[in-house]
C-alpha cells in the first residue's frame, strides 16, 4: 500500500504543481475554472488511452516511440506557455488595474484559458499514464491495498499544489502578473530541457557532452525538493550541454518575445 | 521563410549528426522478478553505450536513473533501448520505479 501511495504521490505532485502554477496565473479570469477542470478531465481520459496504447506507442519510430511522444508533449506544452506568456506581457497589466477595480473575476476571452487548459491536459496526461501502467501492474501482480494507496497518493499530492496555489496568490496583485509570467517562463525552460533528456536517449540528438556539473550532493532529483524545484524551476544536479542550451534558449526566446510584444503594445497604445 | 527552414535542417541534421555513432557498446540487462540481473554493469567512462534492458516479467516496469538521467516504461515481456552517457567514472544507481524495493542496479563507470 505505501510503495503505491509513494509512487502515486510522486507522479500526481508533477502535475499537481504544475496545475497548482497554472491555477495561478489565471487567477481573476472569469471562467477558468471550467476551462481548468476541462484541462483535467481530458488529461485523465488521455492518460487512459496512451496507457492502453503504450504497447504502440513504444513500437513507434523504431523502439524510440515513447521518447519521441514525450518530448513532442513536453514541446507542446512549452509552446503553450510561451504563447501564454507573450499575452500576459501585454494583457497582464490591463487585466490586473481591471481586477482591482472591480474586485472580482474578469472576462478576457478565452485565449489564455484555452491555452492553459491544455498544458493541465498535458501534464496529467504525462503523469496519469505512467499512473494508470504502475496501478495495471500492481492489480495484475496481486498487490493489496491498491485503492487506499492511490487513494493516499493523490490526496498528499493534490494538497501539495494546492499549498503551492494558495502561496502563489497571495502575492500582491500589483506584481502577480509579472511573477507568475516568470515562474512560467522557468517551468517551460525546464520542460524544454527534459525534452531534451528524452531525445538523447533515444540518441536521436547529442548531450553535448557529459554531465556539465554534480550538485546531487547538495540536493538530489530524488529528493522531494528536488524534484519540486525540478517542476518548478527545471532543477537537474547533473545537467547535459544540451539540457542547458534548451533551457537557456527557451528562457531566453520567451523573455525576450515577451518585453519585446509588450513594448511595441505598449507604444501602440499611446500612439 | 525557406532560408529559415533550411538553417533549421542543418542545425538539426548537425545535432543528430553528432549523435550517429556507427557500433556502441551495448550492454545486456534483463528484470526478472523485479530484480535486474545483472544488478551491476561495468562500463566506459567518457563514452556513450546502449543499454538494452528485456524486461521477462509479466508486468510493466519503469527504468529509472537519477543519477544518469534516464527514463523508461518497460512493458512486460518487452525490451527497451537506453542511450546512456557519455558518463565520468563513478556509481550511478537505477532503479524499477514501479519495484523500487526490490529492483534496483548499480553502474559502474570506469576509466
Amino acid at each position: 500500500m505505501l510503495a503505491v501511495a509513494l509512487l502515486v504521490f510522486r507522479e500526481v505532485l508533477e502535475a499537481a504543481l504544475i496545475v497548482g502554477v497554472v491555477g495561478a496565473a489565471t487567477r481573476g479570469v472569469s471562467g477558468r475554472g471550467r476551462w481548468l477542470s476541462f484541462g483535467l478531465v481530458a488529461g485523465l481520459a488521455g492518460a487512459l488511452l496512451v496507457a492502453w496504447g503504450a504497447g504502440a506507442i513504444a513500437d513507434a519510430f523504431e523502439g524510440s516511440g515513447q521518447e519521441i511522444f514525450n518530448a513532442a508533449v513536453l514541446l507542446a506544452a512549452v509552446l503553450m506557455i510561451g504563447w501564454h506568456v507573450v499575452w500576459m506581457s501585454v494583457h497582464g497589466r490591463d487585466l490586473a488595474q481591471r481586477m482591482r477595480a472591480v474586485g472580482h473575476a474578469v472576462h478576457t476571452g478565452t485565449r489564455p484559458l484555452y491555452l492553459l487548459a491544455v498544458v493541465v491536459a498535458l501534464a496529467v496526461l504525462r503523469e496519469g499514464s505512467e499512473v494508470a501502467l504502475f496501478l495495471y501492474g500492481m492489480a495484475a501482480g496481486g498487490a493489496h491495498g491498491i485503492a487506499t494507496g492511490l487513494l493516499l497518493g493523490l490526496a498528499s499530492g493534490t494538497i501539495l499544489g494546492l499549498v503551492l496555489y494558495a502561496g502563489l496568490v497571495r502575492i500582491p496583485m500589483k506584481r502577480f502578473f509579472a511573477l507568475t509570467n516568470g515562474l512560467l517562463i522557468l517551468l517551460a525552460s525546464g520542460l524544454a530541457a527534459s525534452a531534451a533528456r528524452y531525445l538523447a536517449q533515444a540518441n536521436l540528438l547529442s548531450t553535448g557532452g557529459g554531465a556539465l556539473w554534480d550538485t546531487s550532493w547538495l540536493l538530489s532529483d530524488g529528493s522531494l525538493l528536488g524534484q519540486t524545484l525540478h517542476v518548478l524551476v527545471g532543477y537537474q544536479a547533473r545537467p547535459t550541454a544540451m539540457m542547458l542550451a534548451f533551457y537557456v534558449v527557451t528562457a531566453v526566446a520567451l523573455a525576450v518575445s515577451a518585453h519585446h510584444v509588450a513594448r511595441r503594445a505598449a507604444r501602440a497604445s499611446t500612439a | 521563410m525557406p532560408r529559415t527552414i533550411r538553417y533549421a535542417f542543418l542545425l538539426c541534421t548537425l545535432l543528430a549528426g553528432s549523435a550517429m555513432a556507427g557500433d556502441l557498446p551495448t550492454y545486456e540487462l534483463n528484470i526478472q522478478n523485479h530484480r535486474f540481473t545483472p544488478e551491476k554493469i561495468v562500463i566506459p567512462a567518457g563514452r556513450k553505450v546502449l543499454l538494452v534492458v528485456h524486461n521477462r516479467d509479466a508486468t510493466p516496469e519503469e527504468f529509472e536513473s537519477n543519477d544518469f538521467n534516464r527514463e523508461k516504461v518497460i512493458l512486460g515481456g518487452q525490451k527497451a533501448r537506453i542511450y546512456v552517457g557519455p558518463l565520468d567514472a563513478g556509481r550511478y544507481r537505477f532503479f524499477g520505479e514501479f519495484h523500487a524495493d526490490s529492483a534496483q542496479g548499480v553502474l559502474i563507470v570506469e576509466e
